[in-house]
């Protein structure tokens, strides 16, 4: 079906009114990806329309061009009736769109009122600030929203939650007809929750159309009248909320019943490759101990800011451990740096390929070397060839799709940074890979590259350890699976047996219901 | 068909600061008959020198991310050092006086790496520091070369060839090929490219942020020890300002104050745009403040043409 035909059949679906925003076949490209292919999306006036999809599904791109952040390749905005087409964040916002971050966007040295009316200070006498004025409207406007701070409060002092109730009461200091809420129980607790509710549907009843994003199915089934799902930047369908369930809303996200390839999976182990003894850091996680052996992939499943990323972080020496130890090669070591830690034989594929693994302004061939210059130089001093043979065996190997090795790697598509990420690495030899978040906003096809890749190296005698917060992918490539929540390991599971809902428990915090098997701890071939 | 635009944003092999000295060389051709003589060209070179060879340990220390307010005073403190040591001889006066220079680069890089405070704040202090040292060391006064040797070698000849101008331009060379040639060179890039990912690399960001510091202490103090062979002489307020003009250079060169880009090449260029604009107005005759005026305005010129090229280059890549 297609997405104009599916529109309609939705709009004539259901009796409420005709839509205050449609967005009609947007698209939008980045050098090397199609972030939004002809997507379309709209909502009515006074509902809840919820906008779902994967990490990297192309929520947020759509949601910045919708604001004028970005500028699309093709489509239409279409606003009340009139076509839109939005330059900046400005102009998107005098339109009555507004979008609350879900990182901040607060002055932190200023007072809650203040940044409520940020640019539009009431003023008097031509060009004072009316500060009489400027406070009561702002406690008028924080007494809607029930917040229990003072205009006057400085917002550095405030917490992570009422800074976002002083983002959206900005929200409401002009009449917004679309609010976008991205991610917006993110640091909100429970009891914070229940207030925001009331907001939604408060500006509801104003008429305004709402966006909300999330990942949280009862969230969403408990405001939302629509949802429409994205995947891989494509548009994949909208449902009325009260006709569906959340199996059919997660089909539509993932778009495919898991079908799970154990048998490529690696079968032979060696010795103990890494081994964590009671690993913390103060106030990061507690207690980890789990190993990981050669030719093993170990899955590390868990959700954001459950303490995975750090724990890879102290095992590559980026941070100092409270107490507890590392054992490699069944020998405790020291690593004071992630220099000791490559020298050692580590290697940390991160979970920000852009901020922590490529030199975007450098070609792929110096990328590629990074982390193995001793390799290709004699006394301090490049072997040009060299080099160039070292990229070309990994460009190769990994059918990296670039013009030439002179090509700045920004330039390069999602799935083929990563990939120089990780010859960077293979070519240092290392005997342990970690890899963050490997397929991160990554297309499909590169996406099972990297998998089968990554299951071809621990065949190869690599031990592996997988943090990932997608259950396909850990389901996928690991032999077994640590789960964490909150700072502590709370499961270990053999990853061809464990169950979707099991793990779910598991990194949710919730007591995982009985099962049998748990990964050997020790050298014993399991395979 | 050449795309000037391409053609101008360097993305063929000409940087477009070259363009630019190729430019202003046939400008003042026409405009002096005795531009273009061995003797001015020379002349160019040697007046040239003292900021280029700062300029060499610049590009290195920016390229990495960093910047040294204090190479001025460092400069001042090893000229008065070379002179005013004399009495010990000539040979321990000047080690003594590029001594001092490579200790005050290693202390400016050990404050930067260890305490993580910005270059730009602790090179500052350091050139405040530093200039307060010059006048403490010498009361004030300027020193006088007594020995001969000491300022015949700041005028003395190679064949037609200046003794400095060689000087700068063997530093050039050899300062080139470190960059693009060698694993410190490579690193330097990257740190100042993404200092998170050359971490995560398992790059020493420290170790090779505090070489490059000594090495623009080095050039500094080099400078300063030649220039005073020049001048036979050394004044405690040697080397005022000479912070800007080598930013200057440097920046015009193409060399991005954010880190990660640059070329000795480049920085060449940036000197002698600037040693050529300043002879070439001398030799007609414009009024010594006209021409600040006049390379004030050049210098946001081509920073604002830079910066449109790539503006251009990257449209549609926001963020």
């Amino acid at each position: 079906m297609s997405t104009a035909a599916m529109n309609r059949n939705t709009a004539h679906g259901a009796s409420s009114s005709s839509p205050v925003l449609s967005l009609i076949d947007i698209t939008k490209k980045f050098p090397g990806v199609v972030a939004l292919n002809k997507v379309s999306f709209d909502v009515r006036a006074g509902e809840v329309h919820a906008l779902l999809g994967e990490n990297g599904a192309g929520k947020s791109t759509l949601m910045k061009v919708l604001a004028g952040k970005h500028q699309p390749n093709g489509g239409k905005i279409i606003l009340a009736g009139e076509e839109k087409s939005f330059e900046n964040p400005k102009q998107a916002k005098k339109s009555g769109i507004v979008l609350i971050h879900q990182e901040q966007s607060l002055v932190p040295e200023m007072s809650v009122a203040e940044n409520i009316f940020l640019g539009s200070l009431p003023l008097k006498w031509g060009n004072r600030v009316d500060w009489k004025r400027l406070h009561a409207d702002s406690t008028e406007i924080l007494k809607r929203l029930k917040c229990t701070f003072s205009s006057r409060d400085m917002v550095s002092n405030l917490s992570i939650a009422k800074k976002q109730m002083v983002e959206i009461a900005r929200a409401l200091v002009f009449t917004p007809r679309i609010v976008v809420f991205d991610e917006p129980t993110a640091s909100l607790t429970d009891h914070e929750k229940p207030v925001l509710y009331d907001i939604i549907r408060n500006l509801q009843e104003q008429g305004v159309g709402i966006v909300y994003i999330s990942h949280r199915m009862d969230e969403i089934f408990h405001l939302s009248q629509r949802i429409s799902v994205l995947r891989d930047g494509e548009y994949n369908g909208t449902l009325n909320t009260a006709d569906t369930s959340e199996d059919e809303v997660t089909k539509l996200m993932i778009g495919r019943t898991l079908e799970l390839d154990h048998a490529s999976k690696p079968k032979e182990f060696g010795e103990n490759m890494l081994e964590l003894r009671g690993l913390s850091v103060d106030g990061v996680f507690e207690d980890v101990s789990f190993n990981v052996r050669k030719g093993e992939i170990v899955g590390m499943y868990g959700l954001v800011g459950a303490g995975r990323s750090e724990v890879a972080e102290t095992i590559f020496g980026l941070r100092k451990p409270s107490s507890g130890e590392i054992l490699l090669n069944g020998q405790v070591e020291r690593l004071h740096s992630s220099h000791d830690a490559v020298a050692e034989g580590i290697a940390l594929v991160p979970e920000d390929r852009k901020d922590q693994g490529l030199i975007l302004g450098m070609n792929c061939r110096d990328n590629m070397t990074l982390a193995g210059l001793e390799s290709v130089s004699r006394r301090g001093f490049m072997k040009t060839a060299a080099e160039k043979r070292v990229y070309d065996k990994y460009q190769q190997a990994m059918k990296i799709k670039t013009p030439s090795w002179r090509q700045k790697v920004g330039n390069l598509s999602g799935g083929n940074q990563q990939k120089i990420v990780i010859g960077k690495w293979l070519h240092t030899h290392p005997k342990l890979l970690i890899l963050d978040e490997p397929t991160r906003g990554i297309d499909v096809g590169s996406k099972a590259e990297i998998h089968a890749l990554i299951k071809e190296l621990a065949r190869s005698g690599y031990a592996v350890l997988v943090i990932s917060s997608e259950m396909p992918e850990v389901l996928g490539v690991s032999n077994r699976i640590i789960a964490m929540y909150d700072g502590r390991v709370t499961a270990e599971f053999d990853g061809d047996a464990v169950s979707e809902d099991k793990l779910v428990q598991a990194i949710t915090g919730q007591p995982v219901t009985a099962q049998s098997n748990t990964g050997s701890t020790s050298g014993h071939p399991a395979g | 068909m050449i795309n000037m635009k391409d053609f101008l944003k360097g993305s063929g092999f000409i940087q477009p600061i070259w363009v630019f000295v190729i430019v202003i060389t046939i400008f003042f051709s026409f405009m002096s008959e005795y531009f273009l003589s061995i003797g001015n060209l020379s002349n160019i070179l040697v007046q040239t020198s003292t900021i280029g060879l700062i300029a060499l340990g610049m590009t290195y220390v920016m390229i990495n991310g960093n910047i040294d307010l204090s190479v001025g005073a460092v400069l001042g403190l090893s000229a008065s050092l070379s002179v005013g040591l004399q009495d010990y001889g000539i040979t321990i006066a000047v080690i003594a006086a590029l001594a001092s220079g490579l200790v005050l680069g290693a202390i400016n890089g050990l404050v930067v790496w260890k305490t993580g405070v910005n270059a730009f704040i602790v090179t500052l202090g350091a050139m405040i520091g530093v200039r307060g040292l010059i006048f403490v060391y010498t009361e004030e006064q300027s020193f006088y070369a007594t020995n001969f040797a000491f300022s015949d070698f700041g005028t003395a000849s190679i064949g037609p060839f200046p003794v400095l101008a060689l000087i700068f331009l063997i530093c050039t060379l050899v300062m080139h090929l470190v960059l693009k040639k060698t694993g410190h060179g490579r690193n330097t890039f990257a740190v100042g490219g993404n200092p998170e990912a050359a971490l995560d690399a398992g790059i020493r960001i420290g170790r090779h942020m505090m070489i490059n510091f000594i090495i623009v202490g080095f050039f500094a103090a080099l400078a300063g020890v030649l220039l005073a062979t020049q001048m036979g002489a050394a004044t405690p307020n040697l080397g005022r300002d000479y912070e800007l003009w080598t930013i200057t250079a440097v920046v015009l060169g193409g060399t991005k104050l954010t880190g990660g880009y640059g070329s000795i090449t480049g920085t060449l260029g940036g000197v002698l745009a600037i040693g050529i604009l300043r002879n070439g107005m001398n030799l007609m005759q414009v009024p010594a403040f006209y021409v600040l005026v006049i390379l004030g305005v050049i210098l946001i010129s081509v920073l604002i043409i830079d910066q449109r090229l790539n503006v251009h280059a990257s449209k549609g890549v926001s963020i």
